[in-house]
């Protein structure tokens, strides 16, 4: 039973950066732009909130930094595939071996200037994100380390996942933003500003996508930075996006559930002990694998892909 | 939604189409937004304290100041021009293959068998089932997308992503479990292969250079000239035209998935083969991708394929020089790749549209 907690506050954990990258993607295709990039915004985040955290020894300046890199990161996208109507796989793609590029680029850099000879984030910001304990909550069996025993980065993520599900579901720009990636001509005719929000949601997903990159960079190896620490997870987040068919508030289950199969080799049970480690890190990508399949052979039935994603709008010729 | 218009203003300025530019202002478009890439890249390197242009001589200084450099710079291009050209065959037909990656590596997994299991062959013949095996596990790696492409409609990029990953763990399976190497004690690696599996040097290269060139030539031919590439233009303008015309789509699709994934698996049958003469988790190392740039960027032209994939290889050899000479990160040509390809992007744009500005007088409607 014990370890049975351990492996859910460990799962719940692990799929935080997912929650991240799989709410920032929804954004982006919500408004018919699938974006490829996540993996990139996700390792620019990861660089930009670590030396944010490096330098100022501050965790909302490291916050806010991956945010604004991530969004910077989105800008270039965004002003490729929505103003340029450049290729949205090519695009994506670009950002990915850019982002990966420039934020490993960044790290050996910096490396090069530390005098130790690796970079380590200061205690005050190691503090700051530490695990939050609450007095007294925290200390109750099951429920305290089930609920009250996780760092800032998750009550975060699951903040911005129910605020985008608000956003996106709840209110009316969100609807109309959502008409956007189902039929843009459409959306246009109705006098809804589809280039504006175009860009508010990819730069808005992009941000959401570097905080998940600053957890990678910050917490994953614990405060040392090391290269890759985004590591695939952004390619992750892409599949969970069909996983939690385009709903925010699917994306926590979803990621969780993944955040379950990333820690999976290490709580080993029964007939799991003689499986080889590679097979569960093979597994979040088979089973993502397997997701997309199922989905298509029902027809993506329930699946609620935007009718116009990955298509770009141009007005004369709608 | 509004019954009264609200924004009676012009827009600040407004995007117009008009026929595609001659081949030469497409040429000229080009060669400028290499340029400004190439600013732009100096700014960056300006940006971390170092001299853009003492950088740049040194890519290019390092990667032709000598035989050795040369070579070294072709070993490079040779996995990513042979992927290029794979994945070429997938595009032209609209099937967004992502997944190169994937499908070197389990070309480089099929052609290790044969280097592990049976290295006391006759050498060519050993050579000569190594680069089979590649093209039928490459192959196969790129059919099982397709097939459920035809089958159910499953999205092909997610799925050949995906299988990018799946390939890559079987690598980290295989070498901690299988085929590790016993002498490496407490290492998990695969041992190196036998000195006879080796593929043969011409003029100090292996003579993957050979098959990559005979590829592109093949590739162009194949494209331009056969009856099957015809097909793939067909089911790639429109699949109901294809249709209509008799074509049986799926059986392209399968067909070309299956040409596209053993191109690129013998990309990987060589590199194991050829350059790293192990198999390791990084055997593809990005190559994957980054060809699925190169091969846009060229407009999935063979013989551009093949330049580009030089100069990129211009690029990695050079940035392992600046690495060494600057202290700066290798990553640099993955940044410089990424900035270029970021401005033909872009470029492509004016190809077939301009920004038309507001006009003082307003327009008359």
């Amino acid at each position: 039973m014990d370890l049975f907690i351990k492996f859910l506050v460990a799962a719940i954990g692990a799929g935080t950066p997912l929650l991240f990258g799989t709410v920032g993607e929804i954004l982006n295709e919500k408004v018919g732009h699938l974006n490829l990039g996540v993996e990139g915004m996700m390792a620019i985040g990861a660089c930009a909130g670590f030396m944010g955290g490096y330098l100022s020894d501050n965790f909302m300046v490291a916050l806010l930094c991956a945010f604004l890199a991530g969004m910077l990161a989105a800008l270039i996208y965004a002003v490729l595939t929505v103003t340029f109507m450049a290729n949205q796989n090519v695009a994506g793609l670009t950002m990915t071996i850019f982002g990966v590029g420039i934020s490993n680029f960044i790290g050996v850099y910096m490396i090069e200037k530390a005098e130790s000879g690796t970079l380590k984030l200061p205690a005050q910001v190691t503090q700051q994100m530490r695990s939050i304990q609450i007095p007294g909550l925290s200390d109750l069996p099951v429920v305290g380390p089930l609920l009250f025993s996780y760092n800032p980065f998750v009550y975060l993520g699951i903040l911005v996942a129910a605020l985008t599900g608000f956003y996106l579901y709840r209110t009316k720009t969100g609807l109309n933003v959502q008409a956007i990636g189902e039929n843009p001509g459409a959306a246009d005719a109705a006098s809804i500003p589809v280039t504006k929000w175009k860009y508010f949601n990819i730069l808005l997903g992009g941000g959401i996508c570097g905080i998940g990159g600053a957890y990678c960079g910050m917490i994953i190896n614990g405060g040392v930075w090391i290269s890759n620490s985004v590591n695939g997870l952004g390619w992750i987040a892409v599949a969970l996006v069909i996983f939690a068919a385009w709903k925010p508030h699917m994306a926590i289950l979803g990621s969780f559930v993944f955040g379950a199969l990333r820690v999976l080799k290490y709580y080993k049970v029964g007939f799991m002990v003689g499986m080889p480690d590679a097979f569960f890190d093979m597994l979040p990508f088979l089973i993502t694998a397997l997701v997309l399949i199922v989905t298509s052979m029902r027809g993506n039935k329930g699946a609620h892909i935007p009718a116009f994603l990955g298509n770009n709008y141009f007005r004369e010729e709608r | 939604m509004n019954p009264t218009v609200k924004n009676t203003r012009e827009p600040l300025f407004h995007v117009v189409k008009h026929a595609e530019r001659s081949t030469k202002e497409t040429v000229v478009l080009r060669l400028v937004a290499v340029l400004l890439s190439i600013v732009a890249g100096g700014l960056f390197i300006l940006a971390i304290g170092q001299n853009p242009i003492a950088v740049y001589g040194t890519i290019l200084e390092g990667s032709f100041r000598s035989q050795m450099a040369i070579q070294a710079t072709i070993k490079f291009a040779i996995p990513l021009c042979i992927c290029a050209l794979g994945v070429t065959l997938a595009f032209k037909m609209k099937f967004w293959n992502v997944g190169g990656e994937g499908q070197l590596i389990m070309g480089a997994v099929f052609a290790s068998f044969f280097a592990l299991n049976f290295p006391n062959w006759n050498h060519w013949v050993l050579v000569i089932v190594m680069l089979l095996a590649g093209c039928i596990g490459g192959g196969l790696w790129g059919v099982l997308a397709a097939f459920f492409k035809v089958k159910w409609g499953t999205n092909e990029t997610l799925l050949t992503l995906m299988l990018n990953y799946i390939a890559l763990h079987l690598v980290s399976y295989l070498q901690a479990g299988p085929w590790r190497d016993p002498a490496a004690n407490g290492f998990s690696k695969i041992a190196r292969f036998d000195k006879n599996v080796a593929l043969d040097k011409v003029f100090g290269v292996h003579f993957g250079w050979i098959i990559m060139l005979v590829l592109v030539a093949f590739v162009w031919i194949y494209l331009k000239k056969s009856k099957q590439g015809y097909e793939i233009s067909v089911v790639g303008e429109s699949q109901d035209t294809a249709r209509y015309a008799g074509i049986d789509v799926k059986k392209v699709i399968l067909r070309t998935m299956f040409i596209s994934g053993a191109i690129a698996g013998l990309a990987g049958a060589c590199q194991v083969s050829g350059s790293d003469m192990t198999l390791s988790m990084g055997v593809a190392g990005g190559v994957g991708f980054t060809a699925i740039i190169v091969a846009w960027l060229c407009q999935l032209n063979p013989a551009m394929i093949l330049v580009v994939s030089f100069l990129f290889g211009v690029l990695e050899k050079g940035s392992s020089v600046v690495q060494s000479t600057f202290g700066l990160s290798s990553d640099c040509a993955d940044v410089l790749q990424g900035i270029i390809l970021f401005f033909i992007l872009g470029s492509e744009f004016f190809v077939r549209y301009s920004f038309v500005g507001r006009s003082k007088k307003g327009v008359s409607r």
